[in-house]
């Protein structure tokens, strides 16, 4: 049996790490900082392995279903009866796959940046930040309380603004950490409204009971929540989408993504952190974890995570055919992969054959978090070789980076879809899922999922065949002997390509299902065939394309001349942005508010200080500095209140 | 034999009181200004007497506050003599214009 203080060791060992080396590593630690760090950490895996073995194997189970295990709970805020702000621990299958995906690869990313971070000033710091982040997403899944978890959700705002404006003499990443936070911060307040809403109509804060309570038919909260309504819809269907506006913000869901790209100026590794198991992922886990209450009570904000989910997916691999920089294409397809989490969220039903998509979701977040931070932590390798993120100045590295090559080849096979890799399992249950009950978004996401092969293997061929090496041409000239980065860079990239490769074998809708009662994921060798035929045909042209250079992506791209253009822009969302902020935020709202500022409210208290300057001026001559006269006042004084005292004092 | 009563003593006191009031604001050296003050002192002591003696003959508490404010008038008086040789020393003069350096 497992006891609080382990699962609770498991965020506080990374917690801890931050402290030390935040405090004290700059001046005590400054060579052997990751070594702790990664010690911690590794400590964190190994606990949250053990919970998540203990969980789903030994006593998760009660009469065939996982039930939630709440270890610990601790009173931290009352509000009043009831609604109070707890400090708790809550196990459910999705914390424990969580736990196990978060520890496994920010251990991944500790051990990688041991050497891609080597030399840099602040090494110590870089690492307590990596704790930091790791501490607020482990402690944002195990979150028992709402309240809880919006803390903890801020918190990893703040680490990812840390991490991303790393290099803060960049003006580039200051400005990237500013948007990533800002937008995230927008999206928050939607969160915070929704939580708002949800305790004051279920009258508690605590997860199992709101979904107790807003899931059962005929309850008095869920009565009341339904009857109340704004603009025609429901107090509960508005709750679920202020929640997943801010859901949508952290996991750069359409129309809220434009932070993501930006964020690529952070250093490689904290990308594959971001993009794989923390941060962006946290918007999907939020869904999935009110999933009931999504899907019992409020299925209109369902159907808007659905084609949200859609769309970002289908945009987002648009724009991924056209960027030319790795990190950027990289990111577009986190947004995209997400998108197609988010809406197998979304077309699942609670419970059952019904809810494949739940199970699919998960699934596709677990083995999308093993492939996304391979491809990641390969790019960072083909950077740091390179010293440069453009794809025009890469080509042909299969000979200089071999293990690199052979990794991220399977990192791009498994996000293809490609059999046997873990993304052709996961994203078949998307699929069929999405098969099952909304065709619109079927042809979505088999169009999306070829183009997904298309722009990974036009990364792929682009980074390692294309062009004959030359080295020496590139990147100012400089030779290039460190090789690809030694043992403890080569070690992730193996581990991440042996998940990436084998955890689609998981059966992981024994374990991970919208009702815990858990369901077979039933395969069929038909179905599988589109989604296969697509990303093959995707791979193909893209080897066409670019296996060897030439001149056909140019003369395609000069062929469909506005798509492509507009698409390289990013469809002109930042451009958009821009506008809204500075032409009519600036000018309607933020210029009057100035004015109003610089006039009225400084005015009041500019008039205040100058009255109050102006009568000590004329009254100051009062304390002249002679004696004399002052006891010439007193005297005066003296004879007024004896006067006073005689003749009205009676 | 013509005998003063009170009224003719609290007169006198209070002339006394006014004319060292009179002094103090407008004697401009300290020394004068001093003598002002033990005239305002002495008229208080006046008072009292002269109200033990005509109310309550048959006790002594003004003759003892008398007295408490002579001792305390003397000390007084070494006090402001001091301070009245510290401000020669470093204005020279006595003046009591001169010394308004403490003002707005």
């Amino acid at each position: 049996m497992l006891n609080a203080t382990t699962i609770a060791l498991i965020p506080l060992l990374p917690l801890a790490g931050f402290l030390v080396l935040g405090l004290f590593g700059r001046k005590y630690f400054k060579n052997s900082s990751g070594i702790i760090a990664t010690i911690l950490l590794l400590a964190a895996t190994i606990l949250a392995i053990y919970t998540a073995y203990g969980y789903f194997f030994e006593y998760g189970k009660v009469n065939g279903v996982y039930e939630k295990f709440i270890p610990l709970k601790y009173t931290w805020l009352q509000f009043s009866e009831g609604v109070s702000i707890d400090m708790g621990i809550m196990l459910d299958p999705i914390t424990c796959m969580m736990l196990v995906v978060i520890t496994f690869v920010s251990l991944m990313v500790h051990i990688y940046s041991l050497t891609y971070m080597k030399g840099e000033e602040r090494f110590a710091t870089y690492y307590s930040f990596l704790g930091l982040f790791t501490f607020s997403m482990l402690a944002l899944v195990i979150s028992s309380n709402v309240f809880q978890i919006y803390i903890f959700w801020e918190l990893v705002g703040v680490s990812s603004f840390l991490l991303i404006g790393f290099y803060y003499d960049k003006p580039s990443a200051v400005a990237a950490c500013k948007k990533a936070f800002i937008v995230t911060r927008f999206a928050d307040l939607g969160f915070l409204i929704g939580i708002l809403i949800l305790s004051f109509y279920s009258g508690t804060l605590d997860f199992s009971a709101l979904i107790q309570r807003l899931t059962t038919p005929g309850s008095a909260e869920l009565s009341a929540a339904l009857s109340s309504s704004f603009m025609g819809i429901s107090a509960l269907t508005w709750a679920m989408v202020l929640v997943f506006i801010g859901a949508a913000g952290k996991s750069a869901m359409f129309p809220l993504q434009i932070w993501l790209p930006d964020a690529m100026e952070g250093p490689t590794p904290v990308s594959a952190l971001i993009h794989a198991a923390t941060m962006v992922v946290a918007g999907v886990f939020l869904v999935a974890r009110l999933f009931p209450v999504f899907a019992l009570s409020a299925p209109d904000a369902l159907r808007l995570v659905a084609y949200v989910g859609a769309i970002s997916a289908l945009l987002a691999a648009i724009i991924a055919c056209t960027q030319t920089d790795i990190k950027r294409v990289l990111a577009f397809s986190t947004i995209s992969q997400i998108g197609y989490m988010m809406f197998a969220l979304g077309v699942s039903k609670y419970g059952g054959e019904g809810g494949l998509g739940y199970t699919a979701s998960m699934f596709h977040l677990f083995t999308h978090a093993m492939f996304k931070a391979l491809l990641f932590l390969g790019a960072g390798s083909v950077i740091h070789f390179i010293h440069s993120n453009e794809m025009k100045d890469m080509g042909g590295l299969r000979k200089y980076l071999p293990v690199t090559h052979i990794t991220f080849l399977i990192a791009c096979l498994a996000i293809a879809g490609i059999p046997p890799f873990a993304g052709f399992f996961s994203k078949e249950e998307i699929l069929s899922a999405a098969y099952q009950n909304n065709m619109i978004i079927y042809w979505i996401a088999l169009f999306t999922s070829g183009l997904t092969a298309f722009y990974m293997f036009r990364l792929y061929f682009g980074i390692f065949w294309n062009k004959a090496p030359s080295l020496k041409e590139r990147a100012g000239g400089e030779a290039h002997a460190h090789g690809e980065g030694g043992f403890a860079m080569m070690l992730p990239l193996i581990l991440l390509a042996t998940g990436a490769a084998a955890a689609g074998f998981i059966p992981f809708g024994n374990f991970v299902s919208s009702d815990g009662k858990g369901s077979e994921s039933a395969f069929h060798l038909q179905f599988s065939i589109a989604p296969v035929l697509f990303g093959l045909t995707g791979i193909f042209i893209a080897m066409w394309l670019y296996k060897k250079e030439n001149n056909k992506p140019d003369i395609i791209a000069a062929s469909m001349n506005g798509l492509y253009k507009s698409a390289w822009n990013k469809f002109y969302f930042d451009e958009m942005y821009l506008f809204v902020t500075k032409k009519i935020l600036f000018n309607l709202v933020a210029k009057p508010a100035a004015w109003i500022d610089k006039n009225v409210v400084d005015g009041l208290v500019n008039a205040t200080g100058n009255t109050t300057m102006f009568i000590s001026k004329k009254i100051k001559g009062i304390q002249s500095g002679k004696v004399q006269q002052y006891a010439a006042y007193f005297l005066v004084a003296a004879i007024a209140v004896a006067v006073l005292f005689i003749y009205w004092w009676k | 034999m013509f005998t003063p009563g009170l009224y003719h003593i609290l007169f006198i006191s209070t002339a006394l009181f006014f004319i060292g009031v009179f002094g103090f604001l407008t004697r401009k050296n300290l020394i004068t200004i001093l003598m002002s003050v033990e005239l305002i002192l002495n008229s208080v002591n006046l008072n009292f007497i002269a109200f033990n003696k005509y109310l309550w003959p048959d006790k002594l508490d003004g003759l003892f506050f008398t007295i408490f404010i002579i001792a305390i008038a003397a000390a007084e008086a070494a006090v402001a003599i001091a301070i009245i040789i510290n401000l020669y020393r470093s204005h020279h003069s006595i003046d009591v214009d001169n010394a308004e350096e403490m003002k707005y």
